[in-house]
């Protein structure tokens, strides 16, 4: 009784008072806008981000230093890998999430709407401080992505600017993080199980526990950071019994489950979109949900292998390069099952697909380095170098990156009721993937042969894989002003697309047409 | 949309999404200015002081306004049952999150006193370090002042007891609101909200104690920064706490909540329990071991 009289007094109020222009994006409550609004914000900072590595690379395209000073070359290196990290990457997937994830579950919202607007109107001040921490004396933090004191102890006003961004930064994942698991667990449709549910769905369950889990870590380790900068403190100083490493455990504690919450939701993806073009019921879905969820329970018992030349014990070094090589053992039944989903499946390759190939390809490449990386007398020589930020990249780039373009073609026509190019989707894929690879696949050359990473000068025998790069990466760059059209056309016109555009699609966003309607499954739907 | 959108319309409980709302963006604008006027502060720009309590005022409006809202549409019965279980999950997983954020900081204290400053002790460290001996409590090998610190079995034990006494007079406060005895309720929440104030009456007493006389300060190296941020981010979360107790205590006083539905009590009593538990590790850990 008490519902069915709410409902008719919300929907009265929803008929009238919607806010127009400029305050209905500021006042919105709505997943679909909410989702809007991040995937823009992401691609915004995802140009940004990238013209500062498009600076990086100018300035090693040859040896010396020709463009920027040292220290601004630090700078440029520190805020590249925060605005990828926690303003692109992250806010891409929580896009995502906001989009799809009532549309698959049959919701008719995220649990609190009102506290989703929130979580993104987070972004933009934290985004803002960053921007103003360029412009105060000594510049903007300098001390790589990490943080690592001493220097992130020493340096000027801009470190503090970049604190209290990542404070912001954090509260808005926390709470857009547990909007999304009591959606998920709570606002699922009659008969949508949890091993029902599409996979993308399960992936962000899991991804948003870890962010819970470890954001207020990052807290708490960038707080002490802060009381040592101005409280005399001594977490992270010898003379008053603290360890600079001890920084490095607890950020690292948040680090290693932070790279699988920017790597899970694109497995979620990439699940998607397979069986959609191969024609075929995802293989081994079971299977898929314990790997993820196996994933995410070792990436807390990992993170001291990001720091095996700090000095540890012979026997800490061991545990964690086996935890860090066991890792593969869930990712490998991942791409396994990717694998034998295609198996004799009756594929085409649209651009999604192309996309997630590329990534199946590239991303187990990153994997790969990544096994070699966790062999601690390898990684004892080749920490700090050329060769991990190749792995990282092929990861990060070729695979969290390649996955959300992935989603945006497959869902493009859900968002936009229109055909994005086809023809120009392709040309996106294969310039992305070749400059990718000229950018990235050298680097692993330039760390073997020793070459350090955040340096902006370097020894003349690694001039030419780093003007190759810095052709790649121009390339690489500039191949996204052609997305960024390739979006836009699709929003301003271009081809109908049905209410299933993809033949082989499944799940409950494909039931409701195309563009989807700003309220959906307002009553809903019963899964069978 | 259309395979089953009437059958299921008479028994499919209604989800509450709230109207369009300006109270996020004040939000924002809150954390913005409390963010630029303390870097400017801790940077000896004197004027960010007030661009952070400019900061705080407006987060102020928005935290009464935004909860104003909510109750208001908590009371109008907006909220079905299923609103009810989204607020249970959340903020079940909000106290999750605040628990990985104390975990932080004992995982620091486990590492100082049984890693780094061990470790400076050590044979490793007597080049640099030559008259440091390992020991706890301990300010670490480059401080020269010298300390006291306070006894567990004093104030803070009194502190465990009126913390654990609050636990039972919010226990005791739900079973009366769980009677709809509306008056041994509002007593009973009195009587918590009295403890958590003593508790804090007495940990502020404690801290200008520690400060002035026994010389433990922030500076006091690793003890020093472990006890403070432990036990004054607890405190802030027990401020915290024993705000929610008097806003909850107002509402019930108001003769809001019904002996079914009362969640927002609810949520309040688990997050004090949460700060009790809290306090209880603190005693152990930082007071009695």
């Amino acid at each position: 009784m008490q519902a069915t009289h709410s409902h008719l007094a919300v929907h009265d109020h929803g008929a009238h008072a919607q806010p127009t222009g400029l305050m209905r994006w500021i006042t919105t409550t709505n997943h679909k806008d909410i989702g809007t609004m991040y995937l823009w914000f992401s691609f915004t900072m995802f140009l940004v981000g990238g013209i500062l590595a498009l600076l990086l690379r100018s300035e090693l395209f040859q040896p010396g230093l020709q463009l920027v000073e040292p220290e601004v070359f630090n700078q440029l290196t520190t805020m590249h890998g925060v605005i990828m990290v926690f303003g692109a990457i992250m806010p891409a997937f929580v896009g995502f999430a906001n989009w799809m994830i009532p549309l698959q579950i049959g919701a008719a919202d995220m649990a609190f709407a009102r506290m989703n607007n929130w979580s993104f109107w987070l972004l933009p001040p934290a985004a803002l401080l960053l921007v103003i921490s360029f412009f105060v004396p000594g510049g903007a933090a300098a001390g790589g992505w990490t943080l690592y004191p001493p220097l992130s102890v020493q340096m000027g006003p801009g470190m503090d600017l970049a604190i209290f961004a990542l404070h912001i930064l954090g509260a808005s994942s926390i709470m857009g993080s547990i909007n999304i698991v009591t959606t998920i667990l709570n606002m699922r449709a009659p008969g949508m199980t949890l091993m029902k549910m599409p996979l993308f769905c399960w992936t962000w369950l899991i991804t948003a526990y870890l962010l819970i889990a470890v954001m207020p870590v990052l807290a708490g380790a960038i707080t002490m950071i802060l009381t040592d900068r101005h409280f005399d403190t001594h977490f992270f100083n010898a003379a008053g019994g603290g360890d600079p490493v001890l920084f490095q455990h607890v950020f690292w504690f948040f680090g290693h489950p932070e790279v699988y919450i920017m790597i899970l939701p694109a497995f979620g993806i990439v699940s998607e979109i397979i069986p959609a073009f191969a024609r075929k019921p995802l293989f081994g879905y079971t299977s898929m949900v314990y790997a993820t969820s196996s994933i995410a329970i070792l990436s807390f018992i990992v993170w001291a292998h990001h720091m095996f030349t700090v000095g540890m014990p012979a026997t800490a070094q061991l545990f964690f390069m086996y935890a860090t090589m066991l890792i593969a053992v869930p990712t490998g039944v991942k791409v396994f099952n990717w694998v034998a989903t295609m198996w004799k499946g009756s594929m085409t390759f649209e651009t999604p697909m192309l996309f997630a190939c590329g990534f199946i390809f590239v991303f187990t490449m990153g994997g790969f380095t990544g096994l070699i990386l966790a062999i601690t007398p390898i990684d004892i020589q080749l920490h700090d170098t050329y060769f991990v930020v190749a792995h990282f990249h092929y990861v990060l780039v070729a695979g969290s990156l390649f996955a959300l373009f992935a989603g945006v073609y497959y869902w493009l026509p859900k968002w936009t009721g229109h055909m994005y190019n086809e023809t120009l989707g392709k040309a996106h894929f294969w310039l992305s993937v070749i400059f990718f690879n000229i950018t990235f696949f050298v680097q692993h050359f330039l760390g073997l042969a020793g070459m350090p990473r955040r340096v902006p000068d370097y020894a003349l025998q690694f001039a030419d894989f780093n003007m190759i790069s810095t052709i790649g990466a121009f390339g690489f760059g500039f191949t996204q002003l052609l997305f960024l059209y390739i979006v836009v056309s699709c929003i301003r016109g271009g081809e109908k697309a049905g209410d299933k555009p993809w033949e082989g699609a499944q799940g409950l966003e494909w039931t409701v047409p195309s563009p989807a309607p700003y309220h959906t499954f307002e009553v809903p739907p019963v899964v069978r | 949309m259309s395979q089953s959108a009437t059958a299921h319309s008479s028994t499919a409980p209604h989800y509450f999404v709230p109207q369009p709302s300006t109270w996020p963006i004040f939000g924002s604008f809150a954390l913005l200015f409390m963010a630029l006027g303390t870097t400017l502060w801790m940077n000896d720009v004197g004027w960010g002081k007030f661009v952070l309590i400019g900061g705080l005022c407006i987060l102020f409006y928005m935290l009464f306004g935004w909860f104003g809202t909510v109750i208001g549409e908590s009371e109008g019965g907006l909220y079905s049952k299923r609103v009810d279980i989204s607020f249970r999950w959340s903020m079940g997983w909000f106290i999750f999150s605040e628990v990985m954020f104390f975990a932080a900081f004992f995982g620091v204290l486990f590492y100082m006193r049984v890693l780094s400053v061990p470790d400076l002790g050590s044979l490793d460290n007597r080049l640099l370090w030559p008259e440091f001996t390992s020991s706890w409590p301990v300010a670490g090998p480059g401080i020269r002042e010298s300390f006291q610190t306070i006894p567990a079995f004093g104030l803070p034990a009194i502190n465990t007891m009126l913390l654990l006494a609050s636990g039972i007079t919010i226990t005791l406060a739900h079973w009366a609101l769980l009677a709809d005895n509306r008056p041994a309720l509002v007593r009973w929440m009195i009587a918590t909200i009295a403890l958590g104030t003593v508790f804090l009456f007495v940990q502020g007493y404690e801290y200008a104690h520690a400060w002035r006389d026994l010389n433990l300060q922030l500076d006091m190296g690793a003890y020093g920064a472990t006890f403070f941020m432990l036990t004054g981010f607890h405190g802030f979360h027990v401020t915290i706490g024993t705000i929610m107790l008097i806003v909850i205590t107002f509402r019930c006083a108001k003769g809001h909540f019904t002996p079914e539905n009362h969640f927002g009590f609810e949520g309040v009593a688990w997050y004090w329990h949460f700060v009790d538990v809290v306090w209880l590790l603190l005693f152990v850990v930082v007071y009695a071991l």
